[in-house]
Parts: C-alpha cells; structure tokens; sequence
C-alpha cells in the first residue's frame, strides 16, 4: 500500500510540532523516519495511525484520500502503529491479547484464532507459548506478539516507533529479518528510528525531520555526516568558555551500574569537580537520566557506589543528599519542582531553611520580593506559580535552591526557554561555578552543551563516551548521539 | 472546589436544586414537602431542648471536620474516620472502667479523654501505616479498619464488657452521672463540648494557615513529588496528619460517650456516621475550616430535625439523609459542570 502524507500541519498550544511534512512512502518499502527528540516524528506517525487528527493536510491511501477518527478505523483500512511502550494487557494471556482487538463478533473462536496465531508466528520464527501471560513476556516478545496482531488484523502498512530501545540485539535481529519477510510480501514498513546505523542497515529510503518539518530525503546507502546535518543543521560556532578553576571532586561516580525496566547503565565510572560543567547528551531515554537520578540519591544503584565529597552515598536516601548539598533540579517544573496552586511567597517559606514552628509570612513575603528581585523573575510574591511563564518558572527553581550548592544537577534547564531566558540562566549557573558548584545537566541541544559544558558524555543505549567541549565538534557530538562509536 | 468558591447564583441554584429534588422524593411517597420541611424546620430549633440536641449533635461533627481538614489538606481520604471515631470511643470507656473506682470523676473524665484522643490517633496512624508500608490505599485500608472497629465494640459489648447479667448489643453498663459532662442548667448543652469542638476548629485553622506542618501538608497534598524533592518528608507529614485527624475523631467519640446527649456507655455503632458527615461537610466547606463550622451546624440541624419526622408523621427520618446528600451531590454537579464549561471556554 503507498501512503502518502500532503502538507500535514499540527499543534499542540503553542508548539508547532509538524509544520507541514509532505512525505511519500512507496509500497512494499522500508522507509525510515529519521530526526532527534521533538523532531515530530511521533506526531506525524500518531497522526498517520489514527491517534491525533491533523490541524490541516491530507492522508492518502494507495492514492485515496482518506481520514481516520481513531486506531482502530486506521487499522481497519489498513494501517497500524507499534508504539514505543506497548500497548497491551499485561495480565491477560498472548491468546486474549489477540482476541481483545478482535472486530466484530460477540462469540470468539478461540480455537481457530490460536491455530491463526500459531501459522503467523512459525511464518516469522517469533516462539512464545499463546497461553503464556503478557507480563510473563519480555519487552521484545510483546512487540513480537503486538506486530503479529496487527498483520492478523490486515494491515497493510506498519509503523514502528523506536522499535529497538528496549530489546536486545537478537531479537533485533529477528525484527529485523521479519521487517524484511514483510516487504518481500508487499507491505508497507515505516520505521521511527534516531539510530543512524539501524536506518542506515535496514531502510531502502530514509526522510529526516527536524523542527517539525523534513529537511532531506536520501535513498540508502548514504554518508552518516549528511544524515548529521539533515537532523541537526549546520551552525558550527568557536566556542568559548571561561576558564572558570577546578577543584576537588564533588560527584564521584565508581562503576556505577543503574537501571529501570528497559535500560540499564553498566559500571560508568565520572568525577565532576568544583567549578566544573558536565553536559549529558543522548537521546531522551538513553541513560543519562539514570546517571543523573542516581546521582540524586532517587534511584539506588544496582552495582558501584556514589561519592559526594569524598563521602560514600551509595544507597542513602534522598535527604541526605540533599543534606550533603546536593541540588536536583528536574525537567517536569510543574510536574516534579514547583507547586500547582501555591504562591511564590509559600514556596519561598517551604524551602526556608532554619525550621521554625510557626510560619512568618511578613518574612517569607519579603524574602521572596527579595529573590524575585535578584533571580529577575516576572513574577509578585502573591503570584501563583503555574501563571509563571517557562523561564520565570526556572528561575524561580532556581531561586528556591538551597544558596551555593556543592552539586548542582538539572535536566534540561533551558528546555522550551528563550535566547534571553537561556541567557540569564546560564549566566547564574556560571556565577555559582565560580564559588565552587560543580554542575551536571542533561539537555538535547547540542549547540547548548558545546557551549556550556567542560566535558561532555554522550549516552547511546546505556553506554557513555566522553567528549572533551572544547576540540568536539557539532558532528562528533551528532553522530555520537546516533550511536556511532558504540559497539 | 467547594462551596465557597462557587459563585452566589450556583450555590444557589445548587441549593435550591438539592430541595427541590427532596421535595419531589417526598411527593413521591405522598407527603407535603412544604410540611415536611417545616417539621425539620421547628424539629432543629422549635424549642430550646431542640436546639440543645442539634448543639450536642454538632460537636461530633465539628471535630471530626477539624480532623478531615487535615487529611484532606495532605491530599489524604481518610475513609477510616468512622473506625477512629469508635476506637475513640472504645479507649474512652476502657479508660472509664478501669479508672472510676479509684479516682475523681473530673480526673477520670480528662484520662478518658486522653484515652480517646489516643485511640483514634492509633487508628488513624494504622491506616498510614498500611498504606505506606502495606501499599493499601487509605480508602480500602480506612473502610476496613471501620469494619473491624464496629466488629471490636460487638466482641466487647457482648464480651469482656458486658453488663452484669444480661448482656445484649444496647450497650455496657452505663456510667454514673457524676461520669457526664457537667451541662447549663435548663439548657441541655455542655459548655465543655461546644468549647472542645470550635477550640479543635480554630486551632486546625491556625495550624494549617500559620504553621510550618500546615504548610507542608498543603505542599504534599498538592504535590507529592514536588515536596518531596524540596524534602519534605512526605510519609512522616502523612503520618502525622493520619495521626491527629484520628485523635481528634477519638475525642469524638469521648464525646459520645460522656456528652449531654450520649447514652453514657459504649454500643455497637457509636459512630452514628457522624464521620461520614463531617466528610460532606469538608467537601462542601471546599477544605476551609471557618465555612465548616455553619455548615457542619447546619448538618447537624437537619440530622436532629428530621428525627421529628417520625414521631409525628408517618416519614422516616432518614429524609434528613436524603437532604444532606442532595446538597453535596448538587454543590459538586455544579461546580462540575461550571469546571468543565470554563474548560471548554479555554479551548
């Protein structure tokens, strides 16, 4: 089946997260869908499988303009989307899972859909037991079992996203070899990557997006350096940096080994001195969010220890961290660092050191005048702080953090901010370096962490590399972030 | 999201709402709603004894509204406020039983006091604790300790309690009148309970708006992740909040063991749902402890009024119930409809 996606515009509030992508998939094709964290290639995949509706633009099917108002109409005319975190029943069996999304009938066959399933999965060498229960099966079985699903539901054309994060490399390999079986029968594959070697492997034809809109389209094989610039663009600065003293180590990580259920980081050993930036780069979910909760004192090590001055802090709980100067500042402003509801002045009396019984709100009134003054936020001390805009929110977070502290990590600081707003940030950070504070950040903007960062680790699928900012170069970092150089 | 917040003309509406709706349920089974009311009406405050009940009916509730304030503050739905008030009342008597022969009533009345303020406490504490370190949602965690509390007053009313003689579920031997709150002459009414019961008000107030606790709380129910990564110690904030919520339901219960218009002795079903009331009247006050006190009043008024029903109408008294629960019901359908229409406006 050819799909073809005309001038497709949407948005969400203010973000303008596809900006007009055109784009033409032949049938019987691997195409592949290239772009960094944001680019919008999940929106635009979300919009082709009948998730979200596009704001303006037209879908066409094998020349047919057509137009879903959900998944499951989507897969009925023959499209179907495997999602980055699977969508399935994890405490029902393999052989309910499939008979769930069964159309149409009130009495099921059971017996006839296990012998179906049974046929599709010898077809792809896929080998679990259809009474098995879904939880009972690995992240690589369940899109094994959702992709077997979807054919048996007649999809024509199939869309994975990110399908290779959480699966090891064999079963890469079997996805792989089944992507290609697909082809061979006439359907469609689309598949979402941000791994330049896996596109560069599998795909006959790869369109890259960035910012919402697609900045090239090359038939494979290619150069990686040009699929670099297609997702990242060309601007290529001289950096500066003040040379700002390092001192002793503060962070101190020992052959940390951390992990969550779909990644684990192996034995990364990093010193971070006073005075010293750290920038984490990687694609979202690559591991340096785990490095730097670790780091916090919110995740406990699988393996290693954390040092912070000198001192062991492995598996300690979070206050003592906190207690030992260490300072977390995290990407969700509302979600995890500020307050919904609550005002300036009481975040300023929540954060108040000493511990006073009673509450002086004349005092926690001035104080917050006072840092509202000094941090230049926009802000009065009666202002809630969800009416803050972006940038003032992280200035307010930054605001509220403990004076001078020794270690200083954040996520994404400068996400969603403006040139002013970035500005005005990093000029404090660099201020509080100078004291002394040794920082760590992840961010996903490379001309952000060249700027910034004294040493950069690029993360890819758990493991780091270590970039020195000052000789790396844009592409270094962008192919990194792609993967090049992992094993 | 309550009362307060709603504006003039809804709350209006919501009230009239909710009458219009009882009166149609009273047509329904043939009486006038216009008597009906009037009944409810002259029930509360048709004589000074009548307005004494509604007062000695209210004092429960008042403090079990402080307590809620607090839980719900912390984000909590302390469900288990029933079970806290009987553990409250089970301290109360143990304390009673134990201490009566030996010492003067005044002293036994403030120990029994201290028993049940610990007694509720300990409950309310066990429901954290199952839910912080049991996983169990404080709803579930609190419904079930209500089972088991009530299931406690029967096992000792019928046990290790029970009269002399005859035991049956009416209750343990009532204590002497020197053992009751010493109240006005010719007015029915303690001045111990209504000082207990707007004291535990304001000083909830004052703890929630002034204090360091108080503001730590409101962080954690409104955002616990928030807080604690600020450090707050969330569990120990949650804890305490549990923990004085069910102390103040166990005075509750003290007080419906020794107050003017208790039976003075420990029955099954002691609570008398005046938990669950205090939970509408929170909700309807939108968490704010000065709106709590009119209505909790008001609450009060219509439980007690509706007792005349049937005494001299051929109507149950649960129509008081039926009343209560309209307003809450209509409060929140229009400030349901008013969120959601504000919602649709944005977009």
């Amino acid at each position: 089946m050819k799909v073809q996606l005309k001038d497709i515009h949407k948005h969400f509030g203010s973000v303008h997260a596809n900006a007009g992508v055109t784009l033409c998939v032949e049938s019987g094709t691997l195409h592949g869908l290239l772009g960094e964290n944001g680019a919008g290639k999940s929106t635009l995949m979300k919009v082709l499988s009948g998730f979200l509706s596009p704001d303006r633009g037209e879908i066409l099917l094998d020349g047919k303009p057509v137009s879903f108002s959900s998944p499951a109409q989507a897969v009925e005319l023959g499209v179907g989307m495997l999602h980055q975190d699977p969508l399935d029943f994890p405490a029902l069996s393999v052989l309910d899972n499939f008979l769930l999304g069964c159309p149409g009938h009130w009495l099921l066959d059971r017996r006839r859909v296990r012998t179906q399933l049974m046929e599709l999965l010898a077809q792809f060498d896929f080998q679990f037991d259809p009474e098995a229960l879904v939880s009972d099966l690995s992240v690589g079985q369940r899109q094994q079992l959702e992709i077997t699903r979807l054919l048996w539901l007649g999809v024509r054309v199939l869309i994975l996203d990110e399908p290779t994060t959480a699966i090891s490399a064999q079963q890469r390999e079997k996805l792989f070899l089944a992507l290609r079986k697909l082809t061979e029968q006439g359907k469609t594959v689309i598949f979402v990557s941000h791994k330049l070697e896996e596109v560069t492997r599998l795909c006959g034809k790869v369109t890259v997006l960035s910012h919402g809109k697609v900045t090239g389209e090359v038939a494979m094989p290619c150069p990686t350096d040009r699929l670099v610039r297609m997702m990242f663009g060309q601007t290529i600065t001289i950096r500066k940096r003040s040379t700002v003293p390092i001192g002793q180590p503060i962070l101190e990580l020992d052959h940390l080994t951390v992990g969550d259920w779909r990644l684990e980081v192996k034995s990364l050993s990093l010193k971070v001195s006073e005075g010293e930036v750290v920038g984490l780069a990687g694609l979202e979910g690559s591991g340096q969010q785990l490095v730097m909760r670790a780091s916090a004192g919110l995740l406990r090590p699988e393996g290693g220890r954390v040092l912070i001055a000198h001192m062991d802090m492995t598996g300690r709980p979070y206050r003592q961290f906190l207690e030992a100067g260490v300072s977390f500042m995290p990407a969700g402003r509302l979600e995890e660092g500020l307050i919904e509801g609550m005002t300036w002045t009481e975040h300023a009396a929540l954060v108040e050191r000493q511990l006073p019984f009673w509450v002086d709100w004349a005092m926690a009134s001035t104080n917050a005048a006072r840092c509202i003054q000094e941090f230049n936020i926009k802000a009065r001390p009666a202002t809630y702080v969800e009416d803050l805009s972006g940038g003032n929110q992280q200035r307010t977070l930054l605001a509220l953090l403990p004076p001078h502290p020794r270690l200083l990590l954040m996520e994404h600081p400068t996400r969603g901010l403006d040139m002013e707003s970035t500005e005005s940030i990093w000029g404090l950070l660099l201020g509080w370096t100078r004291s002394g504070t040794a920082i760590l950040f992840t961010s996903s903007d490379l001309d952000e962490l060249l700027d910034r960062s004294d040493r950069m680790l690029v993360f890819f699928g758990g493991q780091a590399r270590v970039f020195d900012a000052r000789d790396a170069t844009l592409e270094q970092l962008g192919e990194a972030i792609g993967g090049k150089g992992f094993e | 999201m309550g009362f307060r917040t709603t504006p003039l003309l809804l709350r209006i509406v919501a009230v009239a709402g909710a009458l219009l709706l009882s009166g149609a349920a009273l047509l329904l089974i043939g009486a006038s709603p216009v008597d009906a009311f009037g009944l409810i009406l002259s029930g509360a405050f048709g004589s000074p004894s009548r307005l004494a009940y509604v007062i000695t009916a209210w004092v429960p509730v008042l403090l079990c509204s402080a307590g809620l304030l607090v839980t719900f503050a912390a984000g909590l739905w302390n469900i288990g406020i029933e079970g806290q008030v009987v553990m409250g009342a089970v301290f109360a008597t143990g304390a009673i039983q134990a201490l009566q022969n030996t010492l003067p009533p005044a002293s036994v009345l403030l120990l029994a006091a201290l028993a049940g303020l610990l007694g509720g406490a300990l409950w309310g504490v066990f429901v954290g604790t199952l839910r912080f370190y049991g996983n169990v949602s404080e709803i579930f965690g609190g419904l079930g300790l209500n089972f088991i509390a009530g299931s406690l007053t029967v096992y000792l009313v019928l046990g290790p309690w029970k009269r002399p003689g005859i035991g049956s579920t009416s209750g343990t031997q009532p204590f002497p009148p020197s053992l009751w709150l010493p109240a006005f002459k010719g007015f029915h009414v303690s001045p111990v309970e209504i000082l207990l019961g707007l004291g535990a008000i304001a000083a909830i107030a004052v703890i929630l708006r002034g204090t360091r606790f108080g503001l730590q709380l409101k962080a954690v129910g409104k955002n616990q992740r928030s807080a604690f990564l600020m450090g707050i110690p969330i569990e120990r904030r949650m804890l305490l909040a549990f923990g004085l919520c069910g102390g103040l339901a166990g005075l509750a219960g003290w007080v419906l063991i020794v107050g003017t218009s208790a039976r003075h002795n420990l029955f099954p079903l002691i609570s008398s749902g005046y938990g669950f009331l205090a939970i509408l009247v929170v909700l309807l006050a939108d968490l704010n402890a000065l709106w709590s006190v009119p209505i909790s009043f008001f609450f009060a008024a219509i439980a007690m009024g509706s007792l005349q029903l049937p005494l001299q109408r051929q109507l149950d008294s649960s129509l008081g119930g039926v009343i209560q629960g309209m307003l809450v019901l209509f409060v929140l359908i229009t400030q349901g409809l008013q969120s959601r229409f504000i919602r649709q406006e944005r977009r």
